[in-house]
């Protein structure tokens, strides 16, 4: 089952993802200048920086949108994303939530994790497909795991703002990814479920590794292991947030000029 | 609960059963009855007149469904399907005129049409048409390859909303045109009539009407079933997320060409059935079946009954004909007013057609709320 993947991960090193002086120039302007960054296995990692960082871009990169001018952009030690695209690399592995959700509003929490699901999706095999109990196993743990057990049957559209957000997650989830890029998802969340996110998102990591690109500080502080502090294109700092927060550099760019 | 029983639950619910049995029950045994075995003295008698004009509705319906199946679960808008169902009509028609034999004016194997053009023999596309089989053939395989044709570009090109509804529409005009030419073969303006026979019976007497009547009748019944039987599937549930968000679907890994691809093909092949259905009951098949207005009706019957619920499209053709051929006896000049009225007031005040308000009333008696606007109901 499933579909041709070109090659498979090699993680025999522990790193899942390699960009190794990765510049992306759009109309003469640095939006990623010299940008080197390695994901561990099972990590948890934070991207942060003002707006204009190239947090965005780097994310493109990854995910086969944008590509690279120069550098190298690698998905363990064999798979180079820089010649894939935007399909192929869903199918190899890497998932990613956007801004803003986008499920199945007429369908319910429960069918928009089916129709996410990872199996044979040409047409015959949709025909007559029936969900097997291990795949109605699969869809309620992570029912359970992103909170929307209680509201499985509901439509996905009368789902609160958060509860959307965390479907698509779901959604990224059953899809099997081995990494996760979730671009700013707590942005709109209340306060409790910031919260939540902040713990779903420590429950997943060690099985998946993830990157969350994030605003809000706090959130990032609350998750955080390591955070990378992006500035022009270049990473400024890398390291767990109390060292960033005190580095001189990232102070000057947060607070300077 | 054994697979056969899930997949029957699954249709529909016990009132739904219920509702189809009852529906079957009336036109496969009370109508036939009441036509053949009660005299035409007797008040219960139903006319031959009445059977006609059922059979051409029920025609009508599965036409509804294959639109709804195509535009209610997919989202796209065909202004083209008359196209498809006169095609069916014109390849068994076909069948019809050489089942006339030589029973014409002019007392010759061709049709008359072809006599009075001075043709000498059959031109190509009439080989094997003699052959009942072949004909049943064409009835599927015109159709559908054209479809799938058509759609292969359509959707590949992810030409969508209205841009492909006047695309079928421009389709079906063009279509119209060259049948209207009498060296395109297919008789001109007048087209095909005053059939004779059909597999060797005469085609007018009560007893082959209310054969063509009941077959009618189950293949709108099928239709329906294995239109519910794809819905409900998770092809249905991939289609309506088509419908939704598209990008979302391919972002999910589905290749929505071919699920755009197998729907419009299928409801393609229905709309050529039930076509093939049509014209031996009516009698006659013309170019006029693929006016531009014929096909905008058929949308009409769907968004009148009401979309993505199958009864709904049955309902819409039921209520929407049986209205037409009211109106055009008491009032003729005023039908085109009176569809033109209708379809606005449904448009604005009923999104979901007579079957979203069935539903809504059922919820306002039980004392509940009605469900959400856009959510679809769960029909029974």
């Amino acid at each position: 089952m499933g579909h041709v993947v070109t090659g498979e991960l090699d993680t025999t090193h522990g790193t899942i993802l390699y960009l190794d002086g990765i510049s992306v120039s759009f109309d003469g302007f640095k939006a990623l200048n010299d940008l080197s960054l390695n994901i561990d296995v099972g990590e948890l990692r934070c991207v942060i920086g003002p707006n204009g960082a190239g947090k965005t871009t780097m994310m493109d990169v990854i995910t086969g949108r944008t590509r690279p001018d120069a550098g190298r952009a690698y998905f363990g030690e064999t798979i180079d994303l820089a010649r894939m695209n935007e399909a192929q690399i869903a199918h190899v592995g890497i998932g990613r939530k956007f801004q803003k959700p986008t499920i199945f509003e007429r369908h319910s929490a429960f069918e928009n994790l089916e129709l996410a699901m990872k199996t044979d999706k040409r047409v015959r095999k949709t025909l007559f497909a029936r969900l097997g109990a291990d795949e109605r196993d699969r869809i309620a743990d992570t029912l359970r795991l992103i909170r929307l057990d209680p509201v499985a049957d509901r439509p996905a559209g009368l789902l609160s703002h958060g509860q959307k957000q965390w479907l698509e997650i779901g959604m990224l989830l059953m899809q099997e990814p081995k990494l996760l890029l979730l671009d700013e998802p707590v942005a709109g969340m209340s306060d409790d479920e910031t919260e939540r996110t902040a713990e779903l998102f420590l429950s997943l990591a060690g099985q998946h590794s993830l990157v969350v690109v994030e605003h809000d500080m706090a959130f990032v502080a609350r998750i955080a292991r390591k955070v990378t502090v992006l500035h022009e294109g270049s990473v400024i700092a890398e390291g767990p947030m109390k060292t960033v927060q005190e580095d001189p550099r990232v102070i000057e760019v947060y607070l300077g000029r | 609960m054994g697979p056969l029983t899930s997949t029957f639950t699954r249709l529909y619910g016990t009132k739904g059963w219920l509702a189809l049995g009852v529906f079957a029950v009336v036109l496969l045994v009370v109508i036939p009855l009441l036509n053949l075995a009660v005299p035409e003295t007797s008040p219960y008698h139903v006319s031959t007149y009445w059977v006609t004009l059922i059979g051409k509705i029920m025609c009508y319906a599965i036409v509804a469904l294959a639109m709804d199946l195509i535009w209610g679960y997919c989202g796209i808008l065909s202004l083209g399907h008359g196209l498809f169902f006169a095609l069916g009509g014109y390849a068994m028609g076909m069948y019809l005129m050489r089942q006339i034999g030589r029973e014409g004016q002019y007392q010759s194997d061709l049709p008359d049409f072809m006599v009075f053009l001075d043709w000498k023999e059959f031109p190509w596309q009439w080989w094997g048409t003699d052959h009942f089989l072949w004909a049943a053939f064409l009835v599927v395989a015109v159709p559908g390859l054209l479809a799938f044709v058509f759609g292969y570009f359509a959707f590949r090109s992810r030409v969508k909303g209205v841009y492909f509804s006047i695309i079928t529409q421009a389709l079906t005009f063009a279509a119209m045109l060259l049948f209207f030419r009498n060296d395109t073969g297919f008789g001109g303006n007048n087209g095909f009539t005053d059939f004779k026979r059909i597999l060797g019976f005469p085609i007018t007497t009560p007893e082959t009407r209310m054969a063509l009547f009941a077959l009618t009748g189950i293949v709108l019944i099928v239709a329906l079933l294995v239109g519910r039987w794809l819905v409900t599937s998770k092809f249905g549930r991939v289609l309506a997320a088509i419908r939704d968000a598209e990008p979302r679907v391919m972002f999910c890994g589905y290749d929505t060409v071919h699920y755009k691809l197998a729907i419009w093909t299928f409801s393609a092949v229905l709309c050529g059935i039930a076509g093939a259905l049509y014209v031996p009951q009516v009698g006659i098949i013309n170019p006029s079946e693929m006016s531009p207005a014929n096909s905008i009706e058929i949308a009409i019957w769907v968004a009148i009954g009401g979309r993505g619920t199958l009864v709904g499209a049955v309902a819409g053709a039921g209520l929407v004909n049986g209205a037409k051929s009211y109106f055009t006896q008491a009032f003729p000049e005023y039908w085109l007013f009176f569809l033109g009225l209708l379809f606005i007031l449904v448009t604005l005040f009923l999104p979901n057609g007579v079957v979203g308000l069935a539903a809504k009333l059922r919820a306002m008696l039980a004392g509940r709320r009605p469900a959400p606007a856009g959510v679809a109901e769960e029909t029974a």
